[in-house]
Order: structure tokens, then sequence, then C-alpha cells
């Protein structure tokens, strides 16, 4: 069980959070049909570092971009995201 | 059989082995004490029914198997090595018929041949027959313990805790680092899955003593450290998460305080490994027989236990660490007949025992209770010598389990013929015995492979690697499967390493080329309770009450789980069926006026400028042209395209919508709108806030539902499909006029604090103008009949909009998630499954039925509710079938195998009351 460090509350159990996706397969805004159902269905699937997105889901409720290494679980960056996280 | 040294307590306790009672000591494993009483057999093996007795001294037995306890605390395939006799300890030999000594099972040893390798794949690829045939035989024949059919009556309870160093292991290693890491005021935790710290240093005593194991503990305690016995680090997970389950109370025995097991979640700063080394049996054939025991285990069993289990002992070797076990024995009294030594001279010669140079064992003799002989080669030459113990030391392997489940690399350590630690993944670092490892004679001593037992546990010789080999099987990995090694209880402890060097030995190439299997968690078993914990039973899964569960539960309805909550399915009269009951209730809402509880949609209120923006990213339907007090049906779509829930949309004021959804998919929806707005519109200027617990909700259906709306109002009630604000028994409620029986109908939402005077003024209104309340049957027949959908049901997750008839109702604009994956060409090619109506011709419509054009042939569709007429009677139901749009009037059959049940009928249009909508309006 990893330990995750939200941005919001600090280290906590993964037991905590809930893994939604792969940030890459979320289409951006403006794509075209075709490229956002490329985006969906065919995923690069990377043996290395990927950014995931989770949910503090039984404690902040908060979602952020865990970037994570699938094979070792090193977690490199946690970025907060959501309306308060904007610029 | 006992030794001199063995221990005198002064109390003896009593326990029972296949209902035998014997004494044991204090602090004796129940193998000890069965060694003790001169038991040498114990079990039978998996597959052959091979009489065993006890190998080994620890938690890698593989042979002592046995079930200890009764009832519900029987805990099966206990080892008896890992189990400490307690007064009354119950203990059955496991895998027999009719009893231990004589099992018919035997014969199956007979047959041999016939189970060697890949016994299972070959038959399964004969004919099915054979296999139907052989099942019933194998599963009695081949197995291990029976597990207990009544509940555990104990409690397992699971714990955090966080540490700066975690030390797994009491050796002396062990105990040393902790004591170092709590001198120098570290927060400590040590476990040991032994009873006692530093068991080793009473197998060999060294400089460092018994006295020194406890003033250690001592100072650990005193600096706050914690030591628990009796508990295994089970598992090593990511970022140095390290579970211990701990035994609170022996198996079988009824714990002081009703709990029998913890599960601990230790997250670690450090992790020290000093989980030692197992000692490895020597294949050579009849090795299984009771008798042949690990060399460090009857040492153990001499000096910890003062049990000498035998008088007359050869020792076969292939390294020192043996002959301190012959020094042991011949203190306790036993006289050394032998020590075949695997090594050139002159290794050995200096003890001073009977030691042959470049011998190795070849085979024993005796009964199923004991050994009578041994014979071996010496430089070539056959010899026998008469023994009752044969004690065998083929090596060490260390324990790097937990080091490989934090994902850390093996270095092969030539000299010992081991895997030893390399590289850490992560915080962790192995210290002692399992770092390095004791050097042995590498070179392998050629025997017959037939009976040369390498997994006794799952009875697999080194003929059967052969085997294996010769059928093509090359990689470690395939090898395991096909001939079970290194599965079951002990998950290869004893056996991998000497599997591996006749892999290599046949491949070869050298043990490290070889390949090595995964190690996974848990590192000895671990009983399913510990991982339930608190969550058995009832409390696996959390309930809801309704807010007016009181007022219901007075009325004593026949509840239906939905979702986590209990809804009332109907309220039977004195002597109703269900059945009957809830068609009584769909006929008042027909006839009259009916109402019942909806709290339980999913309910949210969201709100903002750029609520609309929000609303039209999730809803696959327009919302921005709804005027402020009215309010449509709507559904949301993945992003693929396909539906996966429905609900209505409501504009309750300028920039705020109160959105419903269905009550199974109440969690979904929330996470989906949460996902929306917070990661994919950050930028939206609008809050989405779940009121689903915070609204109770009261639907009133039926041709008198408005006269009985404006009674408890006083206003005139919203036209269909409106809304407005108002009060009912003084409190403010929202009424929306919406329709899920096809009756004009409302549904009132009001605090959910505040649902009892209104619900008791709704229904004295009710019922006063000749209605019932109804439940969520009486609801189901309604819907059927008015073909409305329920999510779960017509909506399946399989089904697009088109599919269900709803694509005239989606948002020409697009911008909705799911408006790229309609597009996808397979969503509109011929053939998909469609909504479609169903009406009995002959039977009543199986409910889950499938859709068949005749018998046997392919279904095409299947029915997904099915009803009756509520006023007429007759079988009907809503369904799927491949282009059912296309094939109204054409007859089917509906068919159930599994009910037994089939009915004909007809493909009909999806709505089978007031189709045209006429009753919603005023």
């Amino acid at each position: 069980m990893m330990l995750i460090n939200c941005p919001h509350c600090g280290p906590r159990a993964q037991s905590e959070f809930v893994y939604e996706r792969t940030v890459d397969s979320v289409a951006p805004a403006g794509a075209s049909n075709d490229e956002a159902m490329q985006i969906l269905f065919t995923r690069s699937n990377p043996r290395g570092v990927d950014d995931e997105i989770w949910r503090h889901t039984f404690g902040c409720r908060a979602w952020m971009v865990v970037t994570r290494h699938r094979v070792t679980n090193e977690i490199s960056q946690v970025r907060a995201v959501g309306p308060e996280a904007l610029p | 059989m006992t030794g001199p040294s063995r221990p005198n307590s002064g109390q003896d306790i009593s326990f029972t082995f296949d209902g035998t009672r014997y004494s044991a000591r204090a602090g004796d494993t129940l193998a000890a004490a069965l060694l003790a009483n001169g038991i040498g057999l114990v079990g039978r093996s998996f597959k052959y029914h091979r009489p065993r007795g006890i190998m080994t001294a620890g938690v890698e037995e593989p042979n002592a198997l046995v079930t200890v306890g009764e009832g519900g605390r029987a805990e099966p395939n206990t080892r008896a090595t890992d189990v400490f006799v307690y007064d009354g300890l119950a203990a059955q030999s496991q895998n027999r018929w009719p009893n231990l000594s004589l099992d018919f099972g035997a014969i199956l040893g007979l047959a041999a041949p016939v189970f060697s390798a890949g016994f299972y794949y070959k038959t399964f690829f004969g004919s099915a027959k054979r296999w139907m045939f052989y099942e019933h035989f194998i599963r009695k024949a081949a197995g291990l313990g029976n597990a207990p059919r009544d509940a555990d009556p104990d409690r397992f309870s699971q714990r955090a805790a966080f540490c700066d160093v975690l030390v797994v292991g009491a050796g002396p290693a062990g105990i040393a680092a902790a004591r170092e890491a709590a001198d120098a005021g570290k927060r400590v935790i040590l476990v040991e899955q032994d009873d006692i710290l530093g068991a080793s240093l009473i197998r060999d005593p060294q400089e460092l003593d018994s006295a020194w194991a406890k003033e250690s503990a001592d100072r650990i305690r005193a600096s706050g450290g914690h030591i628990l016995t009796r508990t295994t680090a089970s598992g090593y997970w990511e970022h140095d998460l390290v579970t211990l389950t701990q035994r609170l109370a022996e198996p079988g025995q009824v714990p002081a305080n009703g709990v029998a097991q913890r599960l601990w979640h230790v997250r670690a700063g450090q992790v020290i490994l000093a989980t030692g080394s197992i000692e490895r049996p020597m294949a050579f054939p009849h090795n299984d027989r009771p008798g042949v025991m690990l060399s460090q285990a009857v040492r153990t069993y001499v000096r910890r236990f003062g049990v000498c289990p035998g008088q007359r002992v050869v020792i076969a070797t292939n390294n020192d660490d043996a002959y301190l076990t012959a020094h042991a024995l011949k203190e306790a009294g036993a006289q050394i007949v032998a020590i075949l030594d695997a090594r050139p001279a002159p290794a050995g010669q200096e003890h001073g025992f009977t030691t042959f140079n470049n011998a190795h064992p070849l085979a024993t003799k005796g009964s199923r209770h004991c050994l009578k002989s041994v014979s071996g080669i010496v430089d070539g030459i056959p010899k026998s010598w008469d023994a009752d113990l044969l004690a065998v030391s083929g090596g060490f392997t260390p324990v790097v389990h937990l080091h490989c489940q934090a994902g850390g690399t093996l270095e092969w350590n030539d000299a010992a013929q081991a895997f030893v630690p390399g590289q850490s993944r992560q915080n962790v670092k192995t210290i002692g015995g399992a770092a390095s490892p004791a050097p042995v004679f590498s070179a392998a001593p050629v025997v017959p492979a037939k009976k040369s037992f390498v997994d006794f546990q799952n009875d697999v010789t080194l003929a059967d690697v052969d085997l294996a080999w010769a059928e093509g099987y090359r990689s470690v990995e395939h090898l395991k499967r096909y001939t079970t090694l290194g599965m079951a209880t002990d998950q290869g402890k004893t056996s991998n390493m000497g599997a591996l060097a006749r892999l290599a030995e046949k491949q070869g190439v050298a043990i490290p080329e070889a390949g090595l299997t995964t190690f996974r968690p848990p590192y000895t078993p671990v009983t399913m309770g510990l991982f339930a914990g608190t969550a058995a039973k009832d409390a696996g899964a959390h309930k809801r009450r309704l807010a007016l569960f009181d007022v219901h539960a007075a009325k004593n309805p026949i509840w239906q789980p939905l979702g986590y909550w209990f809804r009332p399915r109907a309220y039977p009269m004195a002597g109703e069926s269900l059945a009957e009951a809830a068609m009584r209730e769909a006929r008042s809402v027909r006839t009259a006026v009916g109402m019942t509880d909806v709290s339980t949609l999913a309910k949210f209120e969201i709100s903002g400028p750029d609520a609309v923006a929000l609303l039209e990213t999730v809803c696959a339907t327009s919302v921005g042209k709804l005027a402020v007090g009215r309010g449509r049906y709507t559904f949301m779509l993945r992003e693929d395209g396909f539906v996966f829930d429905d609900g209505t949309v409501w504009r309750i004021d300028e920039n705020r919508y109160l959105l419903t959804s269905s009550t199974g998919g109440a969690d979904r929806m929330a996470t989906h709108l949460s996902y929306v707005r917070n990661y994919l519109h950050p930028e939206l200027r609008v809050s989405v806030v779940n009121v689903q617990e915070h609204l109770a909700g009261i639907a009133i259906a039926g041709p008198k539902a408005k006269s009985v709306l404006a009674t408890l109002t006083g206003e005139e009630p919203p036209r269909h499909m409106s809304t407005v604000g108002a009060k009912i028994a003084g409190v403010a409620v929202l009424v929306l006029a919406a329709s899920y029986s096809g009756e004009r109908a409302f549904e009132i939402y009001v605090d959910a604090r505040n649902a009892e005077p209104v619900w008791a003024e709704c229904e004295t209104a009710v019922v006063g103008t000749g209605g019932c309340l109804y439940g969520l049957e009486a609801m189901e027949f309604l819907r059927i009949e008015k073909g409305h959908l329920v999510v779960g049901g017509e909506i399946d997750g399989r089904m697009t909009p088109l599919d269900l008839a709803l694509d005239k109702m989606l948002n020409t604009g697009g911008g909705f998630i799911g408006a790229a994956g309609l597009t996808r060409p397979a969503l509109s090619e011929a053939g998909r499954r469609q909504l479609v109506g169903l009406e009995a011709v002959e039977g009543s419509i199986p409910e889950g039925s499938m859709l068949v054009t005749a018998d046997g042939k392919s279904p095409e569709g299947h029915v997904t509710a099915s009803a009756f007429r509520i006023m007429d009677g007759g079988s009907l139901a809503l369904g799927q079938l491949a282009d059912g749009f296309l094939r109204h009037g054409e007859e089917l059959i509906a068919t159930s195998p599994t009910r037994g049940q089939k009915a004909r009928v007809r493909v009909v249009a999806p709505h089978f009351y007031d189709s045209a909508g006429e009753r919603y309006r005023d």
C-alpha cells in the first residue's frame, strides 16, 4: 500500500485514495472526434513514469495528479488540480 | 525417546492427537510434544498418501500438517512445528481414511506413475467424460485439511502503527540491531514469529545467551520500543509498509479477550531483515520417511525442547553445521552411527565421529512409523547402517522473501550455493544469516530420480522435474505450474532450491541462469478472517437508513435492498402475498392515488453562473433553454457513447438547478460530477453539492394526485414537468411534477430532518382520498407498463441513446461527454440490440429469460424486466433485441433454462400504457 502525499492533507495511506485514470487518456478540449477516440482507446501504457489522476476520496475529496513510476511505485510528484489550484 | 535435558516445568499439560490423550511440557511445540511421545507418523502426503513425519522445527514444515481446534475454531493445515501446546489442544491428522495408520488412499502411492507431473493437464486434454469420471475421486483423495463448516466464533482485529525502525526476526542479529536502534533513541518495533526471543541461542549456545536476549528486550521496551512475539512479517508492500500477523491465541485456542489474531499495518522509516535461513533437505529415494529430519531441526529438538528424536543416528551433510548436531546428539546420549559428508577428505574428520567423505545417502528403509536403516554410497561403494534417525543438511536458503517483495534483487553466493539479497529497492537492509549463509559443497550427488522428493508437500520428485523437462517445460515458472512445485501452504520454502538446481543441471547452466519464481506475500498462510477484520459478517458493507425508516418499519413492510439502502418493497395487508399486495398498490395508483418514499434517488444541487455549462457537459440533452420553474428528463453518457445513468434536471432559479439520477448509481454520479467539475472544468464558476441525503422525497401519483396535492399545499399544483416551492404541514417543500408511474404525479422534496410531519400529512390526505402507500414492487409494475427505463435493467452500460430510442433528445449542439464516442461507426451498425416491448402470446414471461426464434437457437436478445398488466391482466416485459425496432409484430420464445420456464411472446413498442402521455395533462 503506497503512501501518497496529498497536497492538502500530507502523507496518507493509499487506501484513502481512489485511482481514476491516467492523464494521457483525457482528450484535451477542442480535440476532434477521431482524436478523442484515439486518446481514449489507444493508451501509451508506459513501463515507467506516468501521470495519473487520483482522488483523496476518503479524506479531503480533492483531485490530484500523481506522478508515479509504474514498476517501482516511486512517486516523484503530487500536484493539486481543481479550481483552487488554478493560477 | 525423551532426552536427558528435557526441562521439567513441574506442570504437565495434556493434548490429544487423533483422539488419544498425551502429555506435554509448557513451551513445547506440538511437534516437540509428538516426538517426546514417540509419535513418528503425523500425516499423509498430498498426492500419494505416503506416511510422513516431522521434518523441521519451524514454519517451513512441509509434512506435519494437522487440523488444530474444534468447530468454527478449527484451523486446518496448521504446521505442528508452529503451534505451541496449550492444555486441551486437540489435533487431528489430515488426508487419511479411515485412519492415519491404515490409509486406504495409500493405494494411490502404488499408482504413482499415473499421478506424475502434469497429470491434471493431461486429464483435461483428454475427453471431458474422463475428467468428469475422475474428478470425484481426485477431489476426495488429493488434498490437505478440510475447512471448518461453522463460523469462527473469535474476532480478528486490525491496527496501524508507525516506527523509525522495524526489525524482523529476533535471533542474535535482529536483537542486536533492535537494541542498537533503541539505544540511539529510535522508535523500534521488533517482531518474532516464535514465542520466545533468541531461540537459536538455545540451539547454538554462544557468547550471547538467553540472559542477553532478555536484557536486550528489557532495554528495547524501556526506551519505548515494542516487541511482538508470535508475530510474522507476512508482506512487504510499497513505501515501506509491512503487514504483521500476530497470534494472540494459538490455533484452536479460546482467546483470552476474544481476539484471536491481529493484523498490523506498520509504516516504517527503515526495515531491518534478520530473517535467517532455512535448511535444505537432500534428494534421494525415500527421503520422505518419518525419521528423516533436517539437521538443525534435530538440534533444536534436542537442546531447546529436550527431546531426542532418535538414538541411533546417521547424519548426511554437505557442510560444517551438521557437526554441531552430531555434538548435540552425543551430549544427549544418542549414538552417531555414521556421518556421510559429501565433501572430500579431510572435511569433518576433526570432529572425531565416524565420518565418511565423498559420501551421500541413497535410500532409507523402515515402516510407516519409523526409520530402520539408511543406505548410502561412500567413494562409489554402497554401504548400509541401522539407524532410527537420519539428520540431513543440504545447505541453507536465506529467507529473502520480504527483501524480494520490497522489489530488491538477488545475487548468487556460490560458496553457499544460495541466493542472497543484492540491491534493495526500498529502505530495507538484510543482516545476519539471511545475508551471509554458511558455505556448502556445491556438487550434487547422483541419485535415482524416482521417489527422490524435492517438494514434500506437493509430492514432487526429481523424476517429475525430469519429466517436465522432457516434455518441454524450460522456464522455472512453467516447471512450477506443471508440477505444482513450490505451491500450497509452504510455498516451496524447503523445495525450490533443490528443484531449481535440477532444472539448471538439465539446462546445462549455472543455477542463477535458470531463474527463480516470484516471492509473493504472505510469507506464511494468513487466515482470511484477518483480512476481513471487523468488516466480517454484516459489517462488510455499510447500511443507510431512510430518514423515514421508523415510519415505514412501523407498517411492517417487506424490505428490499437497493444500493446501500433498504426500501419497502410492498406494504402487505393481513394475509396478502407480496404479489397480491404489489398489485393492489399499483391498481390504487392507476385508479385513485398512491404514495411512496423516493428519498434514495441521487440528487445534486448545481448553482452558479456556469451551471448550464456544467450540466450540458454531463447531460446528453439540452438544458440551456429550460425556463425557470421547468424540468425535463435527461440521461448521461460515458465517453465511449453508452448511456450510464438517467434522471431529471430542474431549473429552480435563475442560476440554480436540481439534478436527480438513479439510486444505485448515486456514488458513481457524485464522483463523475466532481471529476468533471474539478478536473475537466476547473475554470467554471459553478458549485456542485450532493444533496442525496439532505433531502427526503415523497412521490404522490394517480388520477387523484393533483387534488390531493392541492389540498396539501392550498395552492394550484404545478403542471407536468414544472416545479414550485410550497408548504406542507408548515414545512417548506419543493414540489416537482414528474411521473415515473405514467400517472399525473408529484415528487415532494423536504429537508430530511423535517420529513416526518410532511409524510404524515401526505399519508392522511392520500388515505383519505381512497389511496394507499406503494412500494418498489408496485413501482416496478407501473414503470414497466409505462415503458420507463431503469438503470441496471434496460440501461445496462451496453446501450447507446439510439438503442434506447432516446436519440431524438440528444443535444444537437454537441459538447457533452460521449458526443465523440457516439460517432464511432460500429454504434450505428445493423444488428445492435434495441429496446423493445414484449407481450405474452402464451405463458408468463420469465424474468431474465433470453429471446430465441426457436428452441436451440442462439439468443438474439433478453428480457430486462417482466410484469403484468395492472388493470387488464396479461404478461408483458421490456427487453433488448437485435434490430428490435424493425421486428415489431414478430413472435419469439422467451426462455429461461435456469428457471425451467418459457413463454411465446410478440415484439411490440415498449409502451403498454397511455403511449400518447395524455394522463399527465390536466
